[in-house]
């Protein structure tokens, strides 16, 4: 058998341990994708799901557990050193690019994305160049004519775009996604929706989407995860996530948030009979 | 005229510490003062040597990397140590404030009768031929010729060298972990050996600026290098008011002619009756005034705009 493109093992991690404000983001995830499987992720706010990409992007250090990407256990990897494995798109714009450097540029440093060692070759050559043109064409967003601009200076469409494709550039073993279209407006985000779409599909790329948004859970992947309180409650795959409608996905939020709200009043009934 | 070639040939051995102050502000986004002590190190590390009899090439390279050790040390203590650059800068230079009076053994050093890279640079122009230049009635002695000759074959070399330097994929990928550390993170540079890498070769050149400074003066004193950041920041900034900050390119010919131009700015001052003792405090007004005016026009135009804040 081939080896899994991702696997986590009992992921568990807390924030400010022992403080006053201690967060289980984490409580137990185990994530196992094959190659080309694409995953989209939903879930409350602090469910967890943003700090699950982290812990396998390397940004979080897990307090248990293990990250294997292709085979390599990569948990003790530094998020640079993930990086050469996984291409990322964050919320943000200006995350995933740098401002004063130009299109170009920002472009010339993700090709070297897979190198261990960056060497004193030219970062841009006239070939290099040529061919990020040609790459930057396929965004269909007329960028290939503005690879000198800095890249401060674009919308956070365009941005967004080309950090879809920084992340692409080369090949990566894993695509991270962290909620990549909700800070765009409604145009630009199907734009960049369309475009993750098409090269996935073009070079079946596995793929973790996290998102805020229920229609995109049901529209894209091919298995969909619903987090909660730092764990897995729900995992449609095959024809169950073929099926899946956006009302079905509201439902399991409410079955969860009653879950929660019967969990207070019985603590509180608790507390009431014994203090 | 041969107040203007020494200004000059100053400026031009200066220039080499503004470029050094200039990968640390603008391609690192880091306020490093390791620089404060890495220009005397330089200077009392050359001298020290030079009193040994040691060749003033093979002083001047250990000056040099003795910069890119300083500048190491202030990055390891930030990416290991988890110390603020700016805190990590100033322990760095503290220091070395007692390793320059080890080294000298005492508080400066004279090398005036030593040989060194200046009387090199002199003998070199006699055995082509050259000798004293006699311009507008006034006659420049060889030695200041030459000096003026090897400095500006040398700072332009060492400018155009960064400039290739920062267009490499290395180079790039150090001036990414600057502009933006998640952008570079997440496409496989090491942030970290980034800054390290960075620092080592801005004090390099701040170093080698000290090492030149000493041999140029004929001598090496302890205070030497207080002032180098505020000094450099106002050749920088004073360039970039003509160059701007756009390209490669344009920032290095900014640190390069800010400096000159600064340089001369105060030779003239000084010729004009400034006390020396207030140049300090004249060059940190200055570079005083200038941010506060950036930061008033920013907020003007920012107003102007309809009260919109714009991104720097």
């Amino acid at each position: 058998m081939a080896d899994l493109a991702l696997e986590a093992r009992g992921l568990r991690h807390t924030f400010n341990r022992g403080g006053a404000n201690e967060v289980r983001a984490l409580r137990g995830v185990d994530l196992a994708l094959e190659p080309g499987a694409f995953v989209v992720i939903v879930g409350t706010n602090g469910s967890g799901k943003s700090t699950l990409l982290a812990a396998i992007a390397g940004d979080v250090v897990p307090d248990q557990g293990s990250v294997r990407l292709g085979g390599a256990d990569v948990t003790r990897w530094p998020a640079h050193a993930r990086s050469r494995l996984v291409g990322r798109v964050a919320q943000a714009p200006a995350a995933g690019t740098a401002p004063h450097l130009t299109v170009a540029e920002n472009l010339a440093l993700a090709g070297q994305r897979t190198a261990r060692w960056r060497t004193l070759r030219r970062a841009l050559g006239g070939r290099t160049r040529r061919d990020l043109a040609e790459r930057v064409a396929t965004l269909g967003m007329g960028l290939e004519g503005r690879l000198d601009t800095p890249m401060g200076v674009l919308s956070g469409g365009q941005r967004q775009a080309l950090t879809l494709l920084m992340a692409t550039l080369v090949r990566p073993e894993l695509l991270l996604l962290d909620e990549h279209t909700a800070a765009l407006d409604p145009r630009s985000a199907e734009h960049v929706l369309r475009l993750t779409e098409e090269v996935v599909r073009r070079d079946r790329l596995t793929t973790v989407m996290v998102t805020h948004s229920m229609q995109q859970a049901v529209r894209f992947g091919d298995r969909a995860l619903m987090m909660h309180d730092g764990e897995i409650v729900q995992d449609f795959a095959g024809a169950r996530k073929r099926r899946l409608r956006v009302r079905d996905l509201l439902d399991c939020f409410e079955e969860v948030r009653n879950r929660d709200l019967l969990d207070e009043s019985a603590a509180e009934m608790l507390a009431r009979s014994y203090v | 005229m041969n107040l203007l070639v020494g200004t000059l040939s100053m400026g031009l051995i200066l220039a080499l510490a503004t470029l050094g102050v200039y990968i640390s502000l603008r391609v690192l986004h880091t306020l490093d003062l390791t620089v404060e002590g890495s220009f005397g190190l330089g200077a009392a590390l050359a001298a020290a040597l030079l009193v040994r009899g040691s060749s003033p090439l093979a002083a001047t390279a250990a000056a040099a990397a003795a910069g890119v050790l300083a500048g190491v040390t202030s990055g390891l203590m930030n990416t290991r140590g988890r110390i603020d650059p700016l805190l990590a800068g100033i322990l760095t230079s503290t220091a070395l404030y007692s390793v320059m009076l080890f080294l000298m053994g005492g508080g400066d050093l004279s090398i005036a009768a030593r040989e060194t890279l200046f009387s090199g640079a002199e003998r070199a122009w006699r055995a082509l031929g050259g000798g004293a230049v006699t311009l507008f009635d006034t006659t420049v002695s060889a030695g200041s010729v030459a000096s003026l000759a090897f400095l500006a074959l040398l700072v332009p070399l060492a400018a155009l060298a960064l400039g290739w330097f920062f267009r490499t994929r290395l180079g790039l990928a150090a001036r990414a972990a600057g502009d933006s550390p998640s952008m570079a993170g997440a496409q496989g540079v090491s942030v970290g050996a980034m800054l390290v890498l960075g620092l080592a070769l801005a004090n390099g050149l701040v170093g080698l600026s000290g090492a030149l400074f000493a041999q140029y003066q004929g001598f090496a004193s302890v205070q030497m290098g207080i002032g180098t950041f505020v000094s450099a920041l106002a050749c920088l900034i004073l360039g970039e008011a003509l160059f701007g900050r756009r390209r490669v390119g344009r920032q290095l010919a900014a640190a390069l002619v800010g400096t000159l131009l600064f340089r001369l700015l105060v030779s003239a001052a000084l010729q004009a009756g400034l006390d020396p003792n207030s140049l300090k405090l004249a060059t940190a007004l200055f570079v005083l005034a200038v941010l506060v005016l950036q930061g008033g026009v920013k907020q003007l135009l920012a107003t102007a705009l309809g009260g919109r804040a714009r991104g720097a």
